[in-house]
């Protein structure tokens, strides 16, 4: 149960936790850095004074109460569908592989996909707002003609992980597929 | 090759027995699908197996053997060992469990003699070297009842089906095997999920006896009104024009259709013709609860009355308004005059119709009104008919302006080009007429082009109108209440991909629901994208945005 601290592609600091239940079974864990309460306090702040500004000007109630209910809205929104906890990986070897997002309110959403749809995990390139980044994916062979990949499934969307800790990820998930092929 | 079993969760806590399932072909697994317990003759069992698999067409074994020891039972172990002699098989796999204690340990013994042994943690994962064993547990009822997506029935073979829809599969196909519960004297005794009493419900029951009947009597009825449909007065063109245009005969039309395939005596063989019915009936069922909600609110307050009295008037407003409008800007006023009176004339016919109907109006209302009982959508496409009948003055004003301004805009192009010297004058050098014509038609421009532009609106306020409606009333029809309410009620009939390696399983995404179970519908969407329609607009042809289409669409 190796835990080691790595960064993100905007310098924030992750951790990567993995697990090795059996020697083809092992689960990786990605920790988002988790919410910071000084945003919060800042972006309440900044949406309260403007309300009440508004209030000022207009003299109606109901801005103020529609600023608080809109800050309440949005932040449970935002912890619930926008805002990731730690993302899971778990390959078990000739059965399939899962990932699993969870979320800051507690829900988690999991995908499985199966071994025989499985082609190979890879590090891939792409192009990212202004600048190339690193992702690891998963691609899905075509159902048709097996040699050939219908789509790409990238892991850990949410955190981002450097190429370092994304290396470190390959290599273990490799071991495990060379074998259960 | 790792082993991976799939194990039902109602069997960790059965006595000691033998494991029944199946081996899955080409991959190297197995589904345990019950525990056969002692006492037992292996002739009966052998043959018990065989008529199952007659009925149902899976291939089952007997896969291997469960202890779990109680007290006084020690001496089953070596009994357990021997019965793989009685049933011979390639693999044989030993479970034991004990009590008090979580974890499974596990043995599978080749028929070359060759045990390899394992233990496992409670998940069910090997840590020795040799052959590896994965155990996944399964809710065998939850499996039974739920349907992998995407939907590939049984016949339609994939090249190489994947393991979990084997599984999936052999659960559901072997519900024979489940009908033996622990309350039966047969000579064998087994555990299963319903071995604690077979579940049912007498009114299930009653529904399912009586739908028989009711199906035939209301299909008689079906075809009763198709044949009153199919009279040669109903195929004359006039009739068949009309009733494609209204809303009402075309929505009757398609209620009609879908009652063909709910009330069908056939079962239905596959899954998504079950659910297809399912949701055409549910719909139907919401849309006449629907209904009649609408009436118990229209018929409460003496609303019909004040409808009526409120409709007349407005149709009187609406024409007076229409020509003080068009008056605004500075335009010709001979132009103006002609045009102004030549719509006058027809406001002041349609004015006369409205009012020698409106002392019936009130009594046609009340019972237009009850045709609401019908069910939502026919109200929605009633209201939008008699829109249609209403606002059948501003439609002709609008084709009378577009085919001016249309007539216009052509005079104008081909003598522009003249104007420029590109094209060969008709008029036969007749120059000077040539551009006199062309600076009249363009300095009356602004007044026919204003008139176009009202009466566009109005026509467009209109078609948004009945746009609306007629997009709720495509929503009722074919949005998949039933596969809807089972995703929410219980999310793992319809199952996305499985797996925890506690097996739970996944519910499918409710706009994968959606685009999978749509009722298919003729669909009135837009026919053409928006830089079609505003080019239409601007040159003046006749714009038709709601086209239905022929070919049905999903």
């Amino acid at each position: 149960m190796a835990e080691e601290e790595f960064t993100d592609i905007n310098g924030n600091s992750i951790s990567l936790e993995c697990h090795t239940h059996s020697s083809f079974c092992k689960e990786f864990t990605v920790t988002s850095p988790k919410l910071s309460l000084r945003r919060v306090m800042v972006i309440t702040c900044c949406v309260w004074l403007f309300a009440y500004a508004v209030f000022f000007f207009t003299a109606n109630t109901a801005v103020l109460s529609s600023a608080i209910i809109l800050t309440l809205v949005g932040m449970m929104v935002h912890i619930h569908f926008v805002k990731v906890d730690h993302e899971t990986l778990l390959v078990i070897g000739s059965l399939g592989v899962q990932l699993s997002s969870s979320y800051a309110s507690g829900r988690e959403s999991t995908t499985f996909i199966e071994m025989s749809k499985l082609k190979d995990i890879v590090i891939n390139e792409a192009i990212y707002m202004q600048s190339i980044i690193y992702y690891l994916c998963i691609l899905i062979k075509d159902p048709v003609d097996s040699e050939k990949v219908s789509s790409v499934v990238p892991l850990f969307q949410s955190s981002k992980p450097r190429l370092n800790c994304l290396v470190e990820v390959y290599r273990s998930c490799q071991e495990i597929l060379t074998e259960s092929r | 090759m790792v082993l991976k079993i799939f194990f039902p969760q109602c069997c960790n806590t059965a006595d000691s027995g033998l494991l029944v399932g199946r081996w899955i072909p080409g991959q190297n697994s197995a589904v345990v699908l019950a525990v056969v317990h002692y006492p037992f003759i292996p002739g009966q069992v052998k043959k018990y197996l065989i008529e199952i698999q007659s009925q149902t067409q899976v291939d089952l074994t007997v896969l291997g053997s469960w202890s779990m020891p109680k007290e006084g039972q020690e001496e089953m172990d070596s009994f357990l060992k021997d019965l793989s002699t009685i049933f011979p098989q390639r693999c044989w796999l030993q479970l034991s469990r004990e009590i008090g204690k979580r974890g499974f340990a596990c043995k599978v013994v080749q028929n070359k003699e060759k045990p390899l042994r394992c233990t496992e943690q409670k998940n069910g994962i090997d840590s020795s070297d040799e052959d590896k064993i994965v155990l996944v547990h399964y809710d065998q009822r939850k499996v039974m009842l739920s349907q992998l997506h995407p939907v590939q029935e049984v016949n339609q073979a994939e090249p190489e089906p994947s393991e979990l829809r084997l599984v999936f599969q052999t659960v559901a196909q072997t519900q024979p095997l489940f009908f033996l519960d622990k309350y039966d004297d047969g000579p064998l005794k087994l555990t299963h999920w319903q071995s604690e009493g077979r579940e049912g419900s007498i009114i299930a029951e009653l529904l399912k006896q009586a739908s028989g009947p009711v199906c035939t009597v209301l299909m008689w009825f079906l075809s009763l009104w198709l044949w009153f449909c199919s009279f040669r007065i109903f195929h004359v063109r006039p009739v068949v024009f009309i009733s494609r245009k209204l809303s009402t005969c075309v929505q009757s039309g398609y209620r009609a259709d879908h009652f063909k395939i709910v009330f069908s005596s056939k079962k239905a063989a596959i899954h998504m013709d079950f659910m297809r019915k399912a949701n055409i009936l549910v719909s139907f069922l919401v849309d006449i609860g629907l209904g009649l909600l609408l009436i118990s609110w229209l018929y409460r307050e003496n609303r019909i009355s004040k409808l009526a009295e409120t409709l007349v008037p407005v149709a009187d407003e609406l024409l007076e308004w229409l020509m003080g409008a068009p008056a605004g800007l500075k335009m010709n006023k001979a132009l103006d005059q002609v045009l102004g009176r030549f719509f006058l004339y027809h406001i002041h016919l349609w004015i006369s119709y409205i009012h020698l109907m409106s002392p019936f109006i009130e009594r046609i209302l009340w019972y237009v009104g009850l045709s609401a009982s019908l069910g939502l959508t026919f109200a929605l496409s009633v209201l939008s008919d008699i829109v249609a009948l209403l606002t059948f003055h501003i439609y002709c004003f609008y084709v009378y302006g577009a085919r001016l301004y249309c007539m216009k805009i052509y005079g104008l192009s081909s003598l522009w080009r003249l104007f420029r010297g590109k094209k060969w004058n008709v008029l036969r050098q007749r120059l000077f007429i040539g551009t006199l014509l062309f600076t009249i038609l363009l300095f009356l421009l602004p007044t026919t082009a204003l008139y176009y532009l009202v009466f566009t609106l109005l026509r467009l306020v209109v078609v948004l109108f009945q746009g609306v409606i007629h997009l709720s009333v495509d929503l009722i029809n074919s949005f998949p209440l039933f596969a809807m309410g089972l995703r929410i009620c219980r999310p793992y009939r319809l199952a996305g991909t499985a797996l925890h390696l506690m097996m739970e399983i996944n519910p499918l995404k409710c706009s994968s629901v959606l685009a999978c179970y749509r009722t298919p519908t003729f669909s009135c969407y837009p026919k053409d994208s928006w830089v079609a329609l505003c080019k239409k607009l601007f040159v003046g042809e006749l714009i038709y945005p709601w086209k239905q289409k022929t070919a049905k669409t999903d």
